[in-house]
């Protein structure tokens, strides 16, 4: 006989019995400890048929490989960047993996990325102890040259993204604004319009906030035209 | 001399108020305030970070590490002096030794996990106050833990066994007897143990038993203020 | 992280990241009063928008300095916590802490913010000294103002403990407050480009090239001044940034109820 002792989108906390009894599966954020299946991390419990996971509403980035994130260039090597990426060890962009321009020998690097520079960039692989490789060549990678960059905790991009991209297109056509959203929790905007710039930021905030509330692409679309109203005023 | 009734009017299996707020330090990766009595705690977690020197680096899993300190203005007499001190150090340690079984970092290897604790005021009872609310603070910050850690003191005080000293009883002139516990409260198991004082092995385990079921007290204080962080996101 | 060309870029079109004018400080402001009445004689929570400071004043009896025996002492320290930023780290006192440190206690000794005479037990022997410990709990810009703000506040909430046979007995509190004479509080501006703001956020300060400490009485005498930042500042300047400062300490002063 296997017991559910919860509801599907509790809040659990680690320690919480989710269900007793073999009949259901531990997933993600979650174990089985005996007959048990404890929780392991705070989020939102997820109840799916047998399977039963967390849906995490905080933490650090994990790198992943095929991940597009947006980073800092740190450093730079005769043949390499260093480009942090939200994790403790940097990643690291080979030459090769940078540019297809022909670099003579000895060349200063510093005119391809410097120090400070902020990159869309793609995760190519990660090692078992988190050795990141990097790549620029893909479809839209590139150095971005102005604009900011707000960091959310990384586990509420897939809800600022949406479905197919659903909710970041919404925000970009209300403001006009370009924005990028990096797997690792860091989103780049940039407008030459302050007043929308603020606007956008706010709605990725609000969507960060209240990430799991029902009817939220509503809620976002009811902010961002209620404010964009009052700025044409 | 015997202590038959509490200072404050508690009975002995009874600990001091407890109140505790999630996300109280927006800088960090999580963070939680713990007040028990007149004791207040922070702490914050930051990182994972590159941890020096290298052969700290375990390959297998992140390093945590804790700081505890008593802001200078915190203590009962003269101010404390600032910078780390023996006592301080100590603390640090059995800190991490209560919170190291319940975490599983192996996801960050060659890392570390920085928690620091520090006391705005204290009424006795600073460690386990300090273990408390590190542990709400690396569940905020979102870390696989296969359990919270609750900590509270219990002791012999005047050959009474109780728990959740306050500074007059830890002080008090007929024998007291400080025993600091930290316990994760789905297995009941212990992950620290201290004693500062003398007592018969009865008496001991008597308080040690107060001390789980006071444990149990604190930590529905640390869910609730998690779960309180948390419902936001779904309102 | 907003760069500072970013934050340049928009202050030359007056804008703020987060939309506020230049002069004006981020909500809410807080003062809260006696968050460590049990251990400190005095102590103090200060709230400016995302920047959170704890204060606290512990009074100790001690011998007086040789050249001025009739008079008490005081010591402000600020300590910035590992806990309230990834900026800072464990170990010795950083620069900009000491540097922090000693221009509030400028602003408190200068102005005899406290009548130190009055705090002379016995000539020559005994006085109070007097110890502020400032700590950030959240740094989140501006803690020169925060820090500032807190340390008068505990400064404000201290009491006296007893003497009891020359000795000061903690568990015992008079109901005398330390003697203050004047209340000096800081307003920092910063310049970005050609623009003064107030109240930055830390991007802001990572963009600002210069800032200015200036610290004012409640009479309106100015009591401190620091010049921070690699570039220079011009006279007109200057005075604009006093000026700021003195009508910003005053609207910071409302909230020292």
């Amino acid at each position: 006989m296997s017991n559910l002792l919860i509801e599907d989108k509790q809040v659990v906390v680690p320690g919480d019995i989710l269900a007793e009894g073999m009949d259901y599966l531990p997933s993600y954020g979650t174990q089985r400890v005996g007959e048990q299946i404890i929780a392991m991390q705070v989020g939102l419990a997820n109840v799916n048929g047998r399977v039963i996971k967390i849906i995490s509403l905080n933490g650090r980035y994990i790198p992943k490989k095929d991940d597009t994130v947006i980073g800092y260039v740190s450093d730079s090597t005769y043949s390499s960047w260093f480009v942090d990426v939200g994790y403790a060890y940097d990643g690291s962009l080979s030459l090769k993996d940078a540019t297809s321009d022909f670099i003579e020998r000895g060349a200063s690097l510093s005119k391809f990325f410097k120090s400070g520079d902020i990159v869309l960039i793609k995760i190519t692989n990660v090692t078992r102890e988190k050795a990141i490789d990097l790549s620029m060549k893909g479809p839209g990678l590139r150095k971005l040259t102005t604009g900011k960059v707000i960091e959310i905790s990384p586990s509420k991009v897939p809800r600022v993204v949406g479905k197919q991209g659903s909710m970041i297109s919404m925000i970009k056509e209300k403001t006009g604004c370009s924005i990028f959203a990096g797997q690792n929790g860091r989103i780049w905007i940039k407008s030459e319009d302050p007043v929308m710039d603020k606007l956008a930021t706010d709605a990725i905030l609000l969507i960060e906030q209240k990430s799991h509330v029902s009817g939220l692409t509503d809620l976002i679309k009811e902010f961002l035209e209620q404010n964009v109203k009052e700025k044409k005023k | 001399m015997k202590y038959t009734k509490r200072n404050d009017g508690r009975k002995f299996d009874e600990s001091r108020k407890v109140e505790a707020k999630v996300g109280v330090v927006p800088n960090a990766l999580g963070s939680a305030m713990l007040k028990i009595g007149k004791t207040v705690a922070v702490a914050a977690v930051y990182g994972p970070k590159e941890l020096f020197p290298k052969p700290l680096q375990n390959p297998l899993r992140g390093r945590l590490r804790c700081t505890y300190n008593m802001m200078a203005f915190s203590g009962a007499g003269d101010r404390v002096r600032p910078g780390p001190s023996r006592r301080s150090k100590e603390i640090a340690l059995v800190t991490e030794n209560a919170l190291d079984p319940v975490l599983d970092l192996s996801a960050f290897p060659k890392t570390v996990i920085d928690v620091h604790i520090e006391l705005i005021q204290t009424d006795a009872g600073t460690r386990c106050a300090g273990i408390s609310a590190a542990s709400m603070a690396l569940a905020d910050a979102g870390f696989r833990m296969k359990d919270m850690v609750a900590a509270v003191a219990c002791g012999v005080v005047g050959g009474q066994p109780l728990v959740d000293l306050d500074k007059f009883e830890e002080d008090y002139e007929g024998g007291s007897v400080d025993i600091p516990v930290a316990m994760m409260p789905r297995t009941g198991e212990i992950t620290l143990l201290q004693l500062d004082g003398e007592v018969d092995k009865k008496d001991l385990m008597k308080a040690v038993e107060m001390a789980k079921v006071g444990c149990m007290q604190i930590f529905e204080v640390q869910k609730a203020a998690l779960k309180a962080k948390y419902e936001e996101a779904k309102k | 992280m907003i760069s500072a060309s970013y934050i340049n870029q928009i202050t030359a079109k007056g804008f703020r990241a987060d939309g506020r004018k230049f002069d004006e400080y981020r909500q809410p402001v807080s003062v809260e009063y006696g968050i460590s009445a049990k251990s400190a004689e005095g102590s103090a929570r200060v709230k400016i928008g995302g920047t959170e400071v704890v204060a606290g004043v512990k009074l100790d009896l001690g011998t007086p300095y040789s050249d001025r025996p009739a008079e008490g002492t005081i010591m402000v320290n600020v300590e910035l916590l590992p806990l309230s930023s990834t900026k800072y780290e464990s170990g010795p006192p950083d620069v900009s802490a000491i540097e922090m440190s000693r221009v509030i206690d400028r602003g408190i000794r200068e102005c005899d913010a406290v009548d130190f005479k009055k705090l002379c037990v016995t000539p020559g022997e005994k006085v109070w000294m007097v110890f502020v410990d400032i700590y950030p709990i959240n740094a989140d810009g501006n803690l020169f103002d925060a820090c500032s703000l807190a340390a008068l506040a505990a400064l404000k909430d201290a009491k006296f403990p007893k003497i009891v046979d020359g000795i000061v007995d903690y568990k015992e509190r008079t109901k005398d407050s330390l003697p203050i004479q004047k209340m000096p509080l800081e307003c920092t501006v910063w310049k970005v480009g050609s623009e003064f703001l107030i109240d930055p956020t830390v991007d802001e300060e990572n963009a600002a090239e210069s800032r200015l400490t200036v610290a004012f009485t409640d009479k309106g005498a100015v009591c401190a001044l620091q010049k921070g930042g690699k570039l220079s500042l011009t006279s007109e300047d200057i005075g604009k940034m006093v000026d700021l400062a003195d009508k910003k300490t005053k609207e910071l002063r409302g909230y020292l109820k």
